[in-house]
């Protein structure tokens, strides 16, 4: 079980460093956007791994709490960031 | 170790591996909307196997209810971000025209908010 959980948690850990690539390299905010809400996820996931890997379960509300605060903050920069274009209507090259 | 054992970890363990797919498809997909598809089904599916597994290796606590509420409250918060995402990025152009087979927004992309709005053939860019 535990050779299993380690092998999940260097998975997790891979995927946390190519998603902050991602956000380091992203051309648009949209894309850090996805980033951050792929790496919350990573993080979800390595919490759940945590739990099982400990078998303990006061983490598990701050399980939760991510799902909630991770949809509050996307939905918010989605919302009320400043655009990239000056102009959206200005069909530019493809960025 | 018991079978139910054996299933959390293969549940664990298929969900990381989703997880590392959506993150490897983030850094590599060329546009945003590819981006935002990696970052929106491959892990979603990856959480949710992981916390049925976290459940069934925790089973029995009483705990494993906020394990089954994170889920539903992805389930039902991922399409609402992908829903945004999407519609930010082909408003403001984040979209390769070259990958696209058919551009069903071309022409309306005004009236997206509106919703239902009917698309006048559409036709491939």
């Amino acid at each position: 079980m535990n050779t299993v959980l380690f092998i999940a948690a260097v998975l997790l850990a891979v995927a946390a460093v190519a998603t902050m690539f991602r956000m380091m390299l992203g051309p648009s905010t949209l894309d850090r956007l996805v980033a951050l809400d792929t790496l919350v996820a990573v993080t979800m996931c390595a919490i759940g791994t945590w739990a099982a890997f400990s078998l303990d379960t006061t983490v598990t509300y701050s399980l939760t709490a991510l799902a909630l605060i991770s949809f509050v903050g996307s939905v918010s920069v989605a919302r009320f960031r400043v655009p990239d274009v000056a102009n959206p209507a200005d069909k530019g090259a493809p960025r | 170790m018991t079978a139910l054992d054996i299933l959390a970890g293969v549940l664990i363990l298929g969900g990381s591996a989703l997880a590392m797919t959506a993150a490897v498809g983030v850094l590599r997909f060329p546009d945003t909307l590819s981006r935002m598809h990696a970052a929106t089904k491959p892990q979603v599916l990856g959480l949710l196997l992981v916390l049925a597994g976290a459940a069934i290796r925790l089973r029995g606590h009483s705990d494993v209810g906020m394990l089954i509420l994170t889920g539903l409250f992805t389930l039902i918060t991922a399409p609402v971000i992908a829903n945004r995402v999407g519609q930010l990025a082909y408003r403001e152009h984040n979209v390769r025209d070259d990958l696209l087979t058919t551009d069903e927004m071309d022409g309306n992309a005004a009236d997206a908010d509106a919703g239902g709005t009917e698309t006048d053939g559409g036709g491939p860019l």
